[in-house]
């Protein structure tokens, strides 16, 4: 009788745990969606490419499903060799050949970071239970993401606080030395406290791990600025009132979560 | 039965297609009208045109707002009539004068609806153009506007949805859409020149700053 309930108990804490994570991919996937969307927005698209953007919409969905589904090999080639090949082939299908390479590399680099960079943040939940018996992959997830936060947080501090000489002026004024070299360091130490409480990352590996997270957070932000100088605008849009755009939000993590990724997949997968 | 089916429409299809799929940046939501009669004049670019303006009032508003729409394209076939009719709730009017003797004025069913205290969608363009670009306003609003000096008039400009649903195709791509409402314009007495300030302040709209 005893070893019944408790059989029953088991399942259904699994069950919970499907649930949850299939709703942690359904949001994370329309985190996806949303930034895709507004990078569309913003860049100048054109008007025969009409039904090539709908294929690419839909990479979304099936990325986000071989990623539900587990499945590695699939989802680390789907956007990079199959969609951006066939996207390429559609849009040659069209005919319109002035502003071809343009229009292409707009696209793929909008599905890079906002699609498949953002799908290294969903693939670390299914990550196999073993490789981080501390609390699997939402502890992960936590751990990146958190520290990205804080990465931004603690550059814009130094930086407001000591911050002298200026890194690249004509991306980003607001980037100094200083503030990255201090916020770098603030993300690592954290890097370390947190690694035994969330990850299987050792001591040295926690060390680069905040490295990474550090110095990938800062590309990722000086390339968003980079891509908002290029089309003359400010944030991304109003959707956050007072915080800029989607983009503006998680452009720390188009760099940060892949790189993050592959380190510890290296490491322990 | 078809209020239902009208209600139904717009809250489980409409909404979720403007306001998720697309998304929508208003800017000055304020300024919209709260009652009827008024009406909102914009950009005409898509047929999403209309189903953003019904998203961007509030629901309580549904029964009263009514888009002005061609005859011509919407009573193609009598599905299409019905549902344009009975769901969408336009109000048809002829583009083309037929010159016939003692032909009724294209814009009797409008005024009909304004005494009512309705809200009208017009698109003072008269047609879906090219995306982002305005054609001439037509003289038709001024003529709405002649002898109702209180009835206020909204332009609108939206951006956007040439580029999700442009003219002839039937795939919708999402894009965010701005939309931008200005302040009310009232009758000034003359229709060349309320043509005109109906113009300038959509083209001002515009211009503004995304």
């Amino acid at each position: 009788m005893e070893l019944k309930s408790s059989v029953v108990y088991h399942f259904s804490i699994r069950d919970v745990q499907v649930f949850v994570m299939n709703i942690s991919l359904c949001i994370l996937a329309f985190l996806s969606f949303l930034a895709f969307k507004e990078y569309l927005s913003l860049i100048p698209t054109r008007r025969t490419d009409h039904r090539v953007l709908f294929w690419a919409y839909l990479t979304i969905p099936i990325q986000y499903y071989l990623i539900a589904k587990g499945w590695y090999g699939a989802f680390i080639v789907f956007i990079p060799v199959y969609a951006f090949l066939f996207l390429t082939l559609r849009m040659v299908l069209i005919g319109e050949t002035e502003g071809f390479l343009r229009s292409i590399g707009l696209l793929q680099w909008g599905l890079m970071t906002t699609v498949f960079s953002i799908g290294h943040v969903a693939y670390l939940l299914v990550l196999p239970k073993a490789g981080n018996p501390h609390g699997g992959g939402f502890a992960l997830l936590l751990y990146l993401v958190f520290l990205t936060q804080i990465n931004d947080v603690s550059q814009y501090w130094w930086g407001k606080a000591l911050g002298r000489r200026q890194i690249i002026p004509k991306v980003n004024r607001n980037k100094t030395w200083e503030g990255l070299l201090g916020g770098v360091c603030t993300t690592t130490l954290l890097a370390v406290i947190l690694a035994p409480f969330l990850t299987p990352l050792g001591r040295w590996a926690a060390v680069g791990a905040g490295l990474i997270i550090g110095l990938g957070g800062f590309t990722g932000d000086i390339t968003l600025s980079a891509v908002k100088r290029d089309l003359g605008i400010k944030n991304t849009s109003a959707m956050l009132p007072g915080r800029g755009g989607i983009l503006d939000r998680i452009d720390s993590l188009t760099y940060a979560a892949p790189l993050f990724f592959h380190y510890l997949h290296y490491l322990y997968y | 039965m078809k209020t239902t089916l009208r209600f139904l429409f717009f809250l489980l299809l409409v909404r979720p297609i403007t306001l998720v799929i697309l998304g929508l940046n208003i800017r000055h939501k304020e300024r919209l009208p709260t009652q009827g009669p008024a009406i909102l004049v914009a950009n005409h670019n898509s047929h999403l045109d209309t189903l953003v303006l019904f998203s961007i009032l509030p629901l309580r508003l549904l029964p009263k707002i009514r888009p002005v729409a061609a005859m011509d394209y919407f009573f193609r076939n009598s599905i299409l009539a019905w549902f344009s009719l009975h769901i969408i709730g336009i109000i048809p009017i002829r583009r083309k004068k037929t010159g016939a003797e003692g032909e009724e004025d294209p814009l009797k069913l409008c005024h009909e609806a304004l005494d009512r205290g309705e809200i009208l969608l017009y698109f003072p363009e008269g047609t879906r153009g090219e995306p982002e670009q305005m054609n001439r306003v037509r003289s038709g609003i001024a003529r709405l506007c002649e002898s109702r000096p209180e009835l206020p008039v909204f332009p609108i400009f939206m951006h956007g949805l040439g580029k999700a649903l442009p003219k002839g195709e039937i795939l919708l791509v999402p894009f965010f859409c701005d939309v931008f409402v200005g302040e009310p314009v009232h009758w000034n007495g003359e229709v060349e020149s309320f043509r005109a300030l109906v113009e300038d302040r959509m083209i001002a709209l515009s211009k503004e700053e995304k």
